[in-house]
């Protein structure tokens, strides 16, 4: 929303004491309500106008928008005046809610001292809300429940608030009733912010300590850094230390999010807002870093976050090989508001130039491809995601296996490492079933298998590299969309892991190796063979394809050589249709890839990956 | 142009848009009208003779083709006066071949005479299929008992006579189309036109096909196999392949249509015909207008060709690729070269050769009787 067309009257306080502040952040499970009330909560202050009210504002990205998603933490402003009569600020941290995004969440719960914790009153509980709201206790927010859509005949708030108290363990008595659509409970919600979260503290005239909360990249403005005051007052013009980085920068601009960007003079203890000072990209401002005065500043800076580490890794190739530039171009545009993505240039025999790049989880991985797709206009071949390995050296050394056709040789090789999950799941008893197997055959250790409410909860350790690639849609399948599921990494442990190697016509296509359990190769070997015998084309000749760990063969399959394509008439009047149909399978061919003497389609390297049990 | 000799020859088309009904195999242009004025149709015909004939001046026509649609239904006297006026215009060779396409029923039948006094010295006929039902089926109107007595009355008229079957159809199996095979070869004609059903879009069968309810044909292994049998049956009898599709005893082979599969020029008039006319060395692509209503008014107008394209010389070097190695003979290595600007690609042939799929005898690239079965992946490998 452009700024000059935010018309709501306001008049920006002076700034505002401790006590009339309140900072919270919103934890729901996707579809639960959380953006429809946050639009309920910004709507009924009049802090924007009907006239500019556009569904889930806050929620500005078209991925974000189409997949009912935040990505971003987003903030809002709100100017409320309550019941009894006086002004109160509250700022909300709209926080991402999938798990990919998991480590936005808790830094953004750093932020703030309250939770609003919307359940959806007709479903209960979800995996991913229960990892959320795991993180806004262990920031030891007070947490106010919100029971959503109680207007719907479905709804069962009684039968949710036990759920909440049973499974949460936190007071669910004094609940908030509410439908964020149809806009009950929500004067009774502001209400309850008021009076049941905690107001800030903070230190008005102790040296500056801002927290970065977050930062992204705006083409007009620069790097726009999103701050929480702890102590101290921040002001235009004045000369800032962004503690660990050691930089310093003028801020050129300070102000607050209406959600529309708002100049203010100052920002005070307890404040949340934002500054630009001319900085250039995203890299350059770290989330958790303390921004202090350059002069006189703190001493020491707020504990800082761990930076995020990307845990998913893939392969990203222009379908179209003279686009690498083009390619490498919105790469970096990306990275530069995207500080969590990482990425480096790798070179593929099968896939000629691309880059090798690094994510939080799976649903960043799409969400990156599709604004590369989309917004910079490139086709893409994805290679199967891999994870991290750590792979120990006979001579003591670790290294760090980011792609499995990088593998050492194994003589040099002591062990193997891969990362673990524990996996969250909720689901509904009919399919319990399925999903321990699922889980078993995943290589899944069962932790829990426990009730919440009704509903069985099951926790897994599982290894990610089981999870990266199809674990979440084969769970919609066995569970026909019913299961939630949440994770978290908990470390390194070592397992019998292998390279296997896919060879096509007896050569190794490097795009299809992979690392797998050693008890476990053969069935995946040919389950990866069956696969690209139907997506590969038959050729003229017939193609051995290959599942082969170190030289030695674990699965084979031919496909055998086609037997007729040939046109049955071709006169005079159908050399221009003929040709032009040449033309069209000369195009096609360009996107295959050619190994040796076969071309092998761009989608075969990510189906020949999906499992079908 | 003193070349056409060496370069597959000079050919005129004239296609002739109606039929009695339309076939739900058939993406030619055809229409079905009952309101034909033939006068109109032979007016708009000398008019365009009279056009291209003035851009093509003493060259020798080796063959004229009446296609279609259905060229049996032409007044034979609208046919005589095309032949007339054509060898007017160019020499025609010593041994022009002339050709009607027929349909094989009882009226056509009675025309043959008056069309071979008309000048025609060869027919074609489309007998599609020696049993009534699947007849009925590919949509045809006549009976396997009238295409038999029209092939006879042919076979009087002209010395050259060929007929056209299309196998590989719904629930045909393979000893079927022996059966069926056995049976056209008894008719002792010395060519044979054997077509695999091909599902066209933009056709009846092209519609039922994508719905799904086109039901019973053959899978690949099956129609691979019907191709090899038809080779090994018509050697057998004397009329081997010598192109994909057609059979003939040797020296009898259709002129006109390896004037197309040679990369000769050609005229083609007559709604949406097509042409391939080399003016001042440059090689044109030539289309007419396809409805034969606006064909008709253009004609009256100057002119019923569109506007006219020359041709890339990569263009021209796949086209006679894509027809060159559809014949026995393949292509000419000199002369494809020199189309295409280029040596052809030798890594592509190489592993041809390897494979068995083609072979080099001298300056020509053939393609092997293994390779006719994947022609197609030959053409798009080796193409420009």
């Amino acid at each position: 929303m452009a700024l000059d067309r935010c018309r709501v009257p306001i008049h920006i306080t002076a700034m505002t004491d401790l006590a009339h502040i309140r900072n919270f952040s919103i934890v729901a499970h996707i579809d639960h309500g959380k953006s429809t009330l946050a639009d309920r909560l910004i709507q009924s202050t009049n802090t924007v106008s009907a006239r500019e009210m556009k569904e889930q504002l806050l929620d500005a990205m078209d991925i974000e928008r189409e997949r009912g998603i935040t990505i971003k933490a987003n903030t809002v402003r709100i100017e409320y005046i309550a019941d009894n009569g006086e002004l109160y600020v509250l700022n909300l941290i709209d926080t991402p809610g999938h798990v990919d995004f998991a480590y936005e969440v808790s830094r953004s719960m750093r932020a703030v001292e309250g939770s609003l914790l919307v359940v959806d009153s007709t479903q209960g509980v979800e995996a991913q809300t229960l990892a959320n709201v795991y993180q806004a206790i262990d920031a030891d927010h007070e947490i106010v429940p919100v029971l959503n859509k109680i207007d719907l005949p479905a709804s069962e708030p009684d039968r949710v608030r036990e759920q909440i108290e049973d499974v949460i363990g936190i007071d669910a008595s004094e609940a908030m009733l509410v439908s964020a659509k149809s806009g009950i409970g929500i004067h009774e919600t502001l209400e309850a912010i008021v009076h049941r979260l905690p107001a800030p503290t903070g230190d008005r005239d102790a040296p500056l300590k801002a927290m970065l909360v977050d930062s992204w990249y705006d083409p007009y403005l620069g790097v726009v850094v999103l701050v929480r005051i702890m102590d101290g007052v921040m002001k235009k013009n004045e000369r800032v230390r962004f503690m660990q980085n050691g930089t310093v920068h003028q801020i050129d601009r300070i102000g607050v999010f209406r959600p529309a960007m708002q100049n203010v003079d100052e920002l005070g203890p307890g404040e949340i807002g934002f500054i630009t000072a001319s900085i250039k990209q995203v890299r350059d401002t770290k989330v958790g870093d303390t921004i202090t005065h350059e002069k006189k500043g703190a001493e020491k800076p707020l504990p800082g976050f761990k930076p995020s580490i990307p845990v998913v890794f893939c392969g990203l190739f222009p379908v179209d090989s003279a686009e690498f530039e083009d390619l490498r171009d919105a790469i970096e545009k990306l990275a530069l508001n995207d500080a969590s993505f990482s990425y480096e240039m790798e070179t593929s025999a099968a896939l000629g130039f691309g880059f090798r790049c690094g994510f939080l989880g799976l649903l960043h991985l799409e969400v990156v491809r599709d604004r590369l797709e989309r917004e910079y206009d490139i086709e893409l071949i994805t290679t199967a995601p891999s994870v991290v390995y750590h792979v120990f050296m006979k001579d003591g050394t670790m290294q760090e296996l980011h792609n499995p056709a990088d593998m050492p040789d194994l003589t040099y090789v002591d062990h193997v490492e891969e990362p673990r999950i524990k996996a969250t799941i909720m689901v509904p008893d009919d399919y319990l079933g399925d999903v321990l197997k699922l889980c078993q055959d995943r290589r899944g250790i069962q932790q829990e298998l426990t009730y919440a409410g009704s509903r069985p909860l099951v926790v897994y350790d599982l290894p990610l590299n089981e999870v990266v690639f199809d674990f979440y849609d084969r769970l919609k399948s066995v569970t026909k969309g019913y299961a939630s599921f949440d994770y978290q990494m908990i470390g390194y442990r070592q397992d019998n892991l292998v390279k296997m190697q896919i060879l096509v016509n007896d050569e190794p296509v490097d795009a299809l190796s992979m690392m797998v359990h050693r008890d476990r190769a053969e069935a995946r070997g040919r389950a990866m063979c069956e696969k690209l015998k139907e997506l590969i084309p038959r050729h003229m000749f017939k193609i051995p394809i290959q599942a082969a760990i170190g030289g030695k063969v674990i699965a084979r399959e031919t496909l055998s050589a086609m037997r007729k394509d040939v046109t049955a008439k071709c006169y005079g009047g159908d050399a221009t249709r003929k040709k032009k149909l040449l033309e069209k399978q000369k195009a096609g061919k360009k996107k295959m890839r050619q190994f040796g003497k076969v071309d092998i389609p761009q989608e075969a390297f990510i189906s020949a990956l999906k499992m079908d049990g | 142009m003193s070349e056409d000799w060496r370069n597959g020859g000079f050919g005129l088309y004239i296609h002739w848009p109606f039929c009695e009904a339309k076939c739900p195999y058939c993406d030619f242009n055809s229409h079905v009208s009952r309101n034909i004025v033939h006068q109109d149709w032979l007016a708009c015909y000398r008019r365009e003779l009279a056009r291209v004939a003035r851009e093509t001046p003493g060259r020798i026509l080796n063959s004229i083709y009446f296609g279609g649609g259905t060229p049996s239904l032409m007044l034979p006297s609208t046919v005589g006066a095309i032949i007339a006026e054509a060898v007017g215009y160019w020499t025609p060779a010593n041994d022009i071949e002339i050709t009607l396409e027929a349909n094989p029923g009882s009226i056509e039948a009675q025309k043959f005479s008056d069309f071979r006094s008309a000048g025609v010295n060869r027919v074609s006929m489309g007998m599609q299929a020696m049993n009534d039902v699947d007849l009925r089926r590919l949509g045809r109107i006549h009976t396997v008992a009238e295409a038999e007595a029209a092939l006879a009355i042919a076979q009087k008229n002209f010395d050259r006579v060929s007929f056209d079957l299309i196998y590989a159809r719904q629930n045909q199996s393979l000893s079927d189309w022996e059966d069926e095979l056995n049976l056209a070869l008894t008719f002792g004609t010395d060519h044979l036109s054997l077509y695999q059903l091909t599902i066209e879009s933009g056709t009846a069968f092209g519609d039922r096909y994508m719905a799904g309810k086109l039901k019973g044909l053959p899978k690949d292994d099956l129609s691979a196999d019907m191709y090899d049998l038809t080779q090994e049956v018509c050697n057998a009898h004397g009329l081997p392949r010598y192109e994909v599709s057609n059979h003939a005893r040797p020296g009898l082979e259709s002129r006109h249509n390896l004037i197309y599969w040679n990369y000769g020029d050609y005229i083609g008039l007559g709604p949406g015909a097509h042409g391939r006319v080399t003016l001042d060395g440059q090689k044109y692509a030539t289309e007419t207008y396809r409805n034969p209503a606006e064909w008709l008014s253009k004609v009256k107008g100057g002119s019923g060709e569109k506007p006219r394209e020359s041709l890339p010389s990569k263009d021209q070097a796949n086209e006679y690729l894509m027809m060159g190695l559809r014949v026995k003979e393949g292509i000419d290595l000199d002369r494809i070269e020199a189309l295409g600007g280029e040596t052809l690609s030798v890594p592509a042939r190489n592993h041809l050769k390897e494979l068995g799929m083609i072979e080099e005898i001298g300056s020509r690239l053939v393609v092997t009787k293994q390779g006719f079965n994947v022609l197609n992946a030959i053409i798009s490998e080796l193409a420009y």
